[in-house]
């Protein structure tokens, strides 16, 4: 009973905040908007003791992606600084999008029946760290190393473009020319 | 059965009693969570005393005496009055912000303080992945310091929410691997289990060289974390004002301050756990004789002298070490501390795996 309130108290406040992370024109405000609706659903995890999930959410988005959008805003905008409303069609258009977007969804959760998973879910995390690195069947051992290479590409990218040294670009840079990657691309 | 079990089994039984057996689980919620909300209140006293006494001892002062018993009602008496204070902020400020900040920081040390076990069986939420989802909600409360800093309207606050930024993000990595380390000799996140490890040997002499190695660097990164000196770029006096805290006062500047000495205090109760021991007594391996008289001191008093050490050590650090520049503070942390930390992470796999460890 206290599990089913709780349930109903953080759906309540992912709704809430959904809806005034999408309407508010403030642009900081609705990352904190979207901050709550990530952190109820770290709390839903949590109330379904999925503990190792609930932590993994709060570290990747709660302090990892919203900390970045956070400072990506501080950055680049100015205090008070609110995003022009928008016209007429554009707010119809979206209203209409989103009510058949909600449709769609109400009508699939209504007619579809969801079968209870029976029996004990095993997530322990020595459990998940085996199986992380198993090479036999059911291993995750291959996507394992296949993401932390690409995050290995993704930091030596980071630190080229960091460091300016795509010889191109710099060579644009001197001459004054727009130097976007896609135009100079092209252009090869 | 320790002390502090049966303790808490009593207050089950006499709940158990007086209410149904749900009104009794919702009590003994609302019982932890108001025991908590007090321990922050007087550990936040009573640090900042601490703090005043041992800043006043190495300055060769008296520090606060007048008001109480060795001035021991000064931080009582301050704390009322910021209570009582108007709260002043700015006429430009993003006002929602503005006053959302501290909640961020109270909470996610809240959060975090309850799951580092002060006694057997004595914490609130013992969970399988008690390490992790301590590092995952201290890495909440950043936020409220670059909301602090945003919402202030005041370009001190901001760019002292930025340091703190950078700061807080570069450290957390080198808290969370020289965990990790020590994780490793235990084989469990969870807290309890990590603590139950140690009743022969604490980690830090299990792990000998390794071990060592992980409680340097977690405590500089963790005096890093929690923006004390020499690390306090963040609210640098003579540059910044207060940092991020500036505009604020009365009962959310106290919030700020309170939060900031619980995070000094979470950091220490973290090292305290994992690498002195916890609650666990001093044993020596065999030693029957040594052993039986020293778990003749009880659990809780351990736990509080070990952190009551670390705690003293980072104070001290606070009148010894000039503060670092921005830069000096970036380099130490990804050009030393975080090679270094990966470096030690491998000999301790290597340790664990040849089976070198006590």
């Amino acid at each position: 009973m206290t599990e089913r309130i709780i349930f109903y108290i953080l759906a309540f406040i992912m709704i809430v905040f959904s809806l005034m992370s999408v309407t508010s024109t403030k642009i900081i405000r609705s990352a904190i908007y979207l901050l709550g609706v990530l952190m109820a659903t770290a709390g839903l995890y949590f109330l379904f003791n999925l503990n190792f999930l609930g932590a993994i959410q709060l570290t990747v988005y709660a302090g990892g992606i919203m900390v970045l959008i956070v400072i990506a805003i501080l950055l680049t905008h100015h205090v008070g600084f609110g995003l022009p409303v928008p016209d007429k069609k554009h707010m119809i258009l979206g209203w209409l999008a989103a009510m058949i977007g909600i449709t769609i969804s109400f009508f699939q959760f209504t007619t579809h029946t969801f079968k209870p998973k029976i029996g004990n879910l095993d997530d322990r995390v020595s459990k998940m760290g085996a199986d992380m690195l198993h090479y036999g069947d059911g291993g995750f051992v291959l996507p394992f190393e296949v993401i932390s290479i690409l995050l290995l590409a993704g930091i030596i990218a980071a630190i080229t473009i960091a460091k300016g040294g795509i010889p191109h670009l710099k060579k644009r840079l001197k001459s004054g020319q727009p130097t976007t990657v896609s135009s100079s691309t092209k252009k090869q | 059965m320790h002390g502090t079990e049966r303790f808490t089994a009593a207050v089950h039984q006499w709940l158990l009693g007086m209410f149904s057996p749900g009104a009794a689980h919702i009590a003994e919620m609302v019982l932890t969570g108001l025991a908590y909300l007090a321990f922050f209140a007087v550990a936040g006293l009573a640090l900042v005393y601490l703090e005043r006494r041992i800043a006043a001892f190495f300055q060769v002062r008296l520090g606060p005496n007048r008001v109480g018993p060795f001035g021991l009602l000064q931080t009582v008496a301050d704390a009322l009055k910021l209570v009582a204070k108007e709260p002043i902020g700015t006429k430009k400020a993003d006002h929602f912000l503005y006053s959302l900040a501290p909640y961020f920081l109270i909470i996610s040390s809240l959060m975090a303080i309850s799951v580092i076990p002060m006694g057997a069986g004595f914490s609130a939420f013992d969970i399988d992945v008690g390490v992790f989802f301590l590092i995952a909600v201290s890495s909440v409360g950043v936020l409220g310091i670059l909301i602090a800093g945003w919402g202030s309207y005041n370009k001190y606050s901001l760019i002292g929410a930025l340091r703190s930024g950078a700061q807080m993000i570069s450290y957390e990595l080198s808290v969370g691997l020289s965990l990790l380390t020590m994780i490793l000799l235990v084989g469990s996140l969870r807290f309890s289990d990590v603590v139950q490890a140690q009743s022969d040997y604490w980690l830090i002499f299990k792990g000998h060289i390794p071990a060592f190695i992980a409680f340097v660097i977690f405590i500089i990164s963790g005096t890093a974390e929690s923006n004390r000196t020499p690390f306090d770029l963040v609210e640098a006096e003579s540059e910044l004002g207060a940092g991020f805290h500036s505009e604020y006062s009365g009962i959310q500047f106290a919030f700020f301050f309170l939060s900031e000495f619980i995070n000094m205090f979470i950091i220490s109760a973290v090292a305290a756990t994992v690498f002195l021991g916890g609650w666990m007594p001093f044993h020596i391996g065999d030693l029957e004789g040594f052993n039986h008289i020293m778990d003749y001191i009880p659990g809780p008093v351990w736990f509080f002298i070990k952190t009551g050490f670390i705690i003293f050590l980072m104070m001290w650090f606070r009148w010894t070490f000039p503060r670092l520049r921005i830069d000096q503070l970036m380099k130490l942390e990804w050009k030393y501390l975080l090679p270094l930390n990966l470096l030690n992470i491998l000999l301790m796999a290597f340790f664990v795996w040849k089976g070198w460890y006590l």
